[in-house]
């Protein structure tokens, strides 16, 4: 398996990161993996690097078109998105999560929608869907006795709750 | 649902023209427009037309693809604020439903699958949202939209994300203009996250003192706070607004009697005429109707003339006949003097204030 950034070496480095439910997964070999600082792995971002966004941008130059994120439902590229600033299906949104987030939290109010919710998603399962994903949030903070956490977990499901039955 | 006290019938006069809000909506699993192939904005537009003709409120209304209009006809629903310049600019795979009162218009294919706005003269922002909240709701039931729980609902463009609502109000601000305080109106309104464009929209001059405020962001509110917001902003701007034309009355009549008197007189005498200095001297015109300087010129008779004067209108009214730039100025002014000869010119009654006696 080549290098997904040079191209050339053997990839010896394989990385897999889960980013908004998706997953993604490169492989490089090892002069690239310490040139992108994946040896460091608290300071290494998956969704950065392939994206070209923050500390990957200075060394990713050569390496951006080999690596470079594609949504697989529309074919659109993180150059393509670049180059007009449309993204090309509803599927980008989650292709492009990672550089995404940064890009709609400078933009916005927030970053979570409080608005009109359509019928296919307004139906009470949807709501308990995330409930009960949350409820699970909730107890692994608990048992990690991340409380800062949990108390945020806990304010969001009892409002949750609570426009569930407005 | 009792709303309580809403501003939007307090303010009398014509400082706000007209409101509008529009809603951004995309079909589940189709690429969007400005990325799709053609096969593919082509069957959208199959989806979504029968769909939105099919809805009651736009029966009996106009509905057409971009490509079966000519040029002239397209600009004229530019000059009516029912479709945007960008979409004037398709053809094939893209169209456009619009109800019979011209209040409620669909476009399919512009940015996203569609655009869909409420449109109607006056501050009413809260009633326009209902009336596109309806079409919407009654869309919602029949296509799938794309829709995320935590990003709303999903647009082409990240900075349309979430409501997918554009909420905005045209404002006629001469006498801010005239005094010079319309730059820090602006920036004002800027820094409270609104924003301030020309009358065709993003990136379109402010003619005839016209200007139109907007909300930026859509990701992180309610609909109705947003709505809020604007409405706030926008009864302050009219606050000014109408401050500034005292202020100018009290401190310096002539001055605004001068632009009012000037703009009748060019007006109903000239011969030739562009589209730019007919709005210019109409918004006096609306201020000196606003100032009760006029016996029988009305906003109807102005409004009129400013829709009719613009280039698309006055060609499809001349046997919609594309003419030459300088032919259209003749017709203008020819068709201006027409409507105005009737009309007797302003009355002014200078400062009666210094009780000199």
């Amino acid at each position: 398996m080549k290098c997904d950034v040079c191209k050339e070496a053997e990839a010896t480095v394989h990385l897999t990161q889960i980013v908004s439910g998706d997953i993604q997964k490169v492989d490089l070999c090892e002069a690239c993996a310490k040139a992108k600082g994946v040896s460091d792995p608290t300071g290494f971002s998956l969704a950065d690097m392939l994206l070209g966004l923050g500390q990957g941008e200075k060394t990713t130059e050569a390496g951006t078109a080999a690596a470079e994120l594609r949504c697989a439902a529309c074919g659109m590229t993180q150059s393509d998105f670049k180059k007009s600033g449309r993204l090309g299906c509803a599927q980008c949104y989650e292709t492009f999560a990672g550089g995404l987030a940064p890009l709609l939290k400078g933009m916005h109010k927030g970053e979570q929608h409080v608005g009109k919710v359509p019928p296919s998603h307004s139906d009470s399962t949807a709501v308990a869907d995330r409930l009960k994903a949350l409820r699970r949030d909730l107890e692994q903070a608990v048992k990690g006795e991340n409380f800062e956490v949990a108390a945020e977990l806990r304010d969001r499901i009892r409002k949750l709750e609570q426009e569930g039955r407005g | 649902m009792a709303s309580t006290n809403p501003p939007s019938q307090e303010i009398p006069d014509n400082i706000v023209v007209s409101s509008r809000v529009r809603l951004a909506r995309n079909l589940l699993g189709h690429p969007f427009p400005g990325w799709a192939k053609k096969a593919d904005r082509l069957r959208v537009v199959e989806v979504i037309r029968p769909v939105v003709q099919s809805i009651e409120e736009m029966e009996g209304g106009f509905s057409e693809t971009m490509d079966s209009l000519s040029a002239i006809e397209k600009q004229v629903l530019v000059e009516r604020h029912l479709i945007s310049r960008e979409h004037a600019a398709k053809n094939v795979g893209s169209a456009i439903v619009i109800n019979r009162a011209g209040t409620l218009a669909v476009m399919i294919n512009e940015e996203d699958h569609m655009r869909m706005q409420a449109i109607t003269t006056g501050f009413k922002l809260k009633d326009v949202y209902q009336m596109i909240d309806r079409i919407d709701s009654k869309l919602a039931v029949k296509l799938p939209f794309a829709f995320h729980p935590r990003l709303g609902f999903l647009t082409a463009c990240p900075t349309n994300v979430g409501t997918g609502m554009r909420a905005s109000a045209m404002l006629h601000l001469p006498a801010l203009v005239l005094l010079d305080h319309i730059n820090k109106i602006v920036q004002a309104v800027n820094k409270l996250g609104l924003a301030v464009r020309g009358l065709y929209g993003e990136g379109t001059e402010a003619l005839g003192n016209l200007f139109q405020i907007s909300n930026q962001t859509t990701l992180g509110e309610k609909e109705a706070a947003i709505l809020d917001r604007i409405e706030k902003v926008i009864a302050e701007i009219v606050k000014h607004e109408q401050n500034a034309r005292l202020t100018l009355l009290e401190k310096n009549p002539r001055m605004v009697y001068d632009h009012i008197g000037r703009a009748y007189g060019v007006l109903a005498n000239a011969q030739t005429i562009t589209s730019k200095e007919t709005m210019n001297l109409l918004s006096m015109l609306s201020l000196g109707i606003d100032l009760k300087l006029f016996d029988d010129m009305t906003h109807g008779i102005v409004d009129r003339l400013f829709m009719d004067t613009q280039p698309a209108h006055l060609q499809r009214n001349h046997n919609n006949q594309k003419l030459a730039p300088e032919d259209r100025d003749g017709f203008r002014a020819d068709y201006i003097r027409a409507r105005l000869a009737e009309i007797r010119r302003p009355k002014f009654a200078l400062p009666p204030k210094s009780d000199g006696g």
